[in-house]
């Protein structure tokens, strides 16, 4: 699904990834945790395409091709999702008309049939529902005034709308209360599938306690330090970062 | 060493005084109407005033020394043009509810407009000054000030065509009118002073949708002014599309008279034209009225687009609105200025304005001046303006869903613009308004 190796990145000339390789195969669930700082967001939005982060080594590929040599919309339209940390407000731009455009506008490049009104209406009402979100919330613009929670909802409606390969959620758990939480993990769980992967980006145990991953690799200073199963995410919780820090230490004394 | 003449000021003034007689020879009959001495009265005026430069506070921001090296001439017979000319022109069940002006001229031919009302009369201004004159001559030029403004003295002085509407007391008007203006430069440069006069009367309803749109690539320059005057209890709703061509010049001064509780609101999109000022002035004339500008442009490459807004409140209770959105790309400039006064009589008087101007090039400028003159004591009146770039967090967000950059810029400008689009109350008009502008954002 996407192979990344050995990717360095700088923003604003500071090296912020240190060479981070990672593997994901379709169908998995894989969890990066980490401290503040350790890199985490930056992994995501330099996976999603955002121009301020600068690669400066490493190479991704996905579905085999040069993710890096892509834009952010082709990035999207070759089925790469991003669940935003902080999902922007968009005043002016409807919720169903942001949708429509965007599901259409990666259907024409699938070389699929665009969806008419009334097809793409009952696939939003159905993907609605999954997120418990109440219908309302198409007419409004994109993000204005949701609370927190629906804002993180509205990003797992948009993920659920437009079937990517590989969902990437940075730091989705966030400022979520939870019932909230509860919401969002039932959400991501109803989309896992054998083809699907998901990478899911976290500063915490708890919302693994939801999404169950396959693999939990843990990202400190840039690097990916320690990988390991779903126990690994447990050991964190119970010892803290510094613990791994320390064993860090440790290890390169 | 450039043996070429400058042309000064002064001399294009000349020039155009000296096609007064011209135009005279071409009034045959309507020469001997009263209305000639007030053209010959506003050509002395403007003689005395001259075009404005920039040391005129009005005009510091607009620089109208691309129009003044033009010598355009009187406009001459349009060419053919038939119903198929003016079909992209027209609006989705407006189609035969139009008034047709060609180079400034009504066109019997074209036009078509009727309404079930009783009473109301649509016609040429030149006929109405023959045939309407006690309904027309107690209104046309008692608004629009010659001595303030020269444009209003060259069109007055030059005023021979335009519209007419009169709506009677108590007439409610369901067929909205369009005005379509269109001006044929394919052969020849020329000036038009088309003169539109509206008087709504006592409790009246009437919609208008005034359009401006050219052919050719010749430069031209159309220089309109309107008087809307709006009897007690009236409402009136105006929109005005200018989408001239490149090379067009375009001056418009709007005057309104509002009398108690009276309403009138009138929308300008300007997505056309070269060099662009729209006077638009608001009189509140006595208690209880209400009054609406609202305004949308777009401007690229070295467009130049001014709205010169101001409302008048005389008198208590009266309640104003304006709100104008523009977008600027490539070394496109605009101008916004809002005066609103607010007599010592104009007790609770609640007055707002609101700019906003989207650059996206930095080269593109604005200026936005507010200026409130405020006379009474117990008032609301707020003002704002805001000037800024599309959001780069907003674009990559579309762009991370799949939407192409140049589709999610243009999703961005329209979403700046939306509400103004609301204001727009026919919705065969806004769709259409929407369409083009939609236009204009893939190429600006």
């Amino acid at each position: 699904m996407i192979s990344i190796k050995d990717l360095q990145v700088a923003v604003e000339g500071n090296l912020i990834l240190k060479g981070v390789n990672l593997e994901v195969k379709p169908g998995e669930v894989h969890a990066i945790m980490g401290p503040n700082g350790s890199g985490k967001s930056t992994l995501a939005n330099v996976l999603a395409g955002r121009e301020e982060y600068e690669v400066t080594g490493g190479a991704v590929s996905f579905e085999g091709k040069d993710l890096l040599e892509m834009g952010p919309e082709d990035r999207a339209r070759e089925g790469l999702f991003l669940a935003f940390q902080y999902p922007v407000e968009i005043p002016g731009v409807s919720n169903v008309n942001f949708m429509k455009t965007a599901v259409n506008e990666i259907r024409e490049y699938r070389g699929l049939e665009k969806l008419d009104a009334m097809e793409f209406l009952s696939l939003v009402k159905e993907k609605m529902r999954l997120v418990e979100m109440d219908e309302k919330f198409l007419s409004r613009s994109v993000n204005e005034g949701f609370s927190g929670g629906e804002k993180k909802r509205n990003e797992i409606f948009q993920l659920a709308v437009l079937e990517p390969k590989l969902a990437i959620m940075d730091e989705t758990d966030s400022g979520l209360d939870i019932d909230a939480l509860r919401i969002v993990a039932n959400g991501v769980n109803k989309l896992r599938s054998k083809e699907r992967s998901f990478v899911v980006i976290t500063h915490y145990q708890r919302l693994l306690n939801y999404i169950v991953p396959d693999f939990v690799h843990v990202l400190v200073n840039g690097k990916i330090v320690e990988s390991g199963g779903k126990e690994l995410a447990l050991q964190l919780e119970e010892h803290g970062y510094d613990w791994i820090k320390n064993e860090q230490a440790a290890a390169t004394l | 060493m450039s043996k070429h003449k400058k042309i000064e000021t002064n001399d294009i003034k000349d020039w155009y005084l000296g096609r007064f007689s011209a135009f005279e020879n071409h009034l045959n009959g309507s020469r001997d109407i009263p209305f000639h001495a007030v053209r010959k009265n506003a050509l002395s005026t403007f003689s005395a005033l001259g075009f404005p430069g920039r040391r005129d506070e009005e005009w510091k921001y607009t620089n109208i020394a691309p129009l003044l090296k033009h010598q355009f001439g009187l406009a001459g017979e349009v060419g053919n043009v038939t119903e198929e000319t003016l079909r992209p022109y027209l609006f989705e069940g407006l189609e035969n509810n139009r008034a047709v002006l060609l180079n400034g001229r009504y066109s019997e031919a074209l036009s078509n407009y009727r309404t079930a009302a009783r009473g109301v009369i649509v016609c040429s201004m030149k006929t109405a000054l023959k045939q309407h004159a006690a309904l027309v001559e107690p209104h046309l030029g008692r608004y629009a000030r010659l001595e303030d403004e020269a444009f209003v003295a060259l069109n007055t002085a030059f005023v021979n065509d335009g519209v007419f509407v009169y709506v009677p007391d108590d007439t409610v008007v369901e067929e909205p009118l369009h005005l379509l203006f269109l001006s044929d430069a394919t052969a020849h440069s020329f000036f038009t002073s088309p003169r539109i006069l509206l008087v709504a009367g006592k409790n009246s309803r009437m919609k208008i949708v005034e359009t401006h749109n050219g052919l050719g690539d010749h430069a031209y320059f159309t220089n309109v002014v309107t008087e809307a005057v709006n009897g007690a209890g009236a409402k009136v709703d105006y929109v005005k599309l200018q989408d001239e061509r490149p090379n067009a010049y375009h001056i418009s001064h709007l005057q309104a008279h509002q009398e108690r509780d009276s309403n009138f609101s009138f929308l300008n999109f300007d997505i056309g034209g070269r060099l662009v000022r729209n006077n638009l002035n608001l009189a509140l004339k006595a208690e209880n009225c209400e009054g609406h500008l609202i305004g949308f442009y777009i401007g690229g490459g070295r467009q130049h687009i001014d709205n010169h807004t101001a409302i008048d409140h005389a008198m208590p209770n009266c309640f104003s609105n304006e709100l104008y959105k523009g977008i600027l790309g490539g070394k496109a400039s605009g101008v916004f200025n809002g005066k609103i006064f607010v007599r010592q009589d104009a007790q609770k008087t609640n007055a707002y304005q609101n700019n906003k101007a989207l650059l996206l090039s930095d080269d593109a400028t604005i200026n936005s001046k507010p200026q409130l003159e405020i006379f009474a004591d117990d008032v609301k009146c707020s003002h704002g303006a805001t000037v800024g770039q599309l959001d780069d967090e907003a674009l990559f967000y579309l762009q991370a869903r799949g939407i192409p950059k140049a589709k999610a810029q243009a999703m961005l400008q329209y979403a700046f613009a939306s509400d103004v689009f609301n204001y727009i109350p026919l919705e065969s008009v806004r769709e259409k308004i929407d369409q083009l502008v939609h236009e204009r954002f893939d190429n600006i």
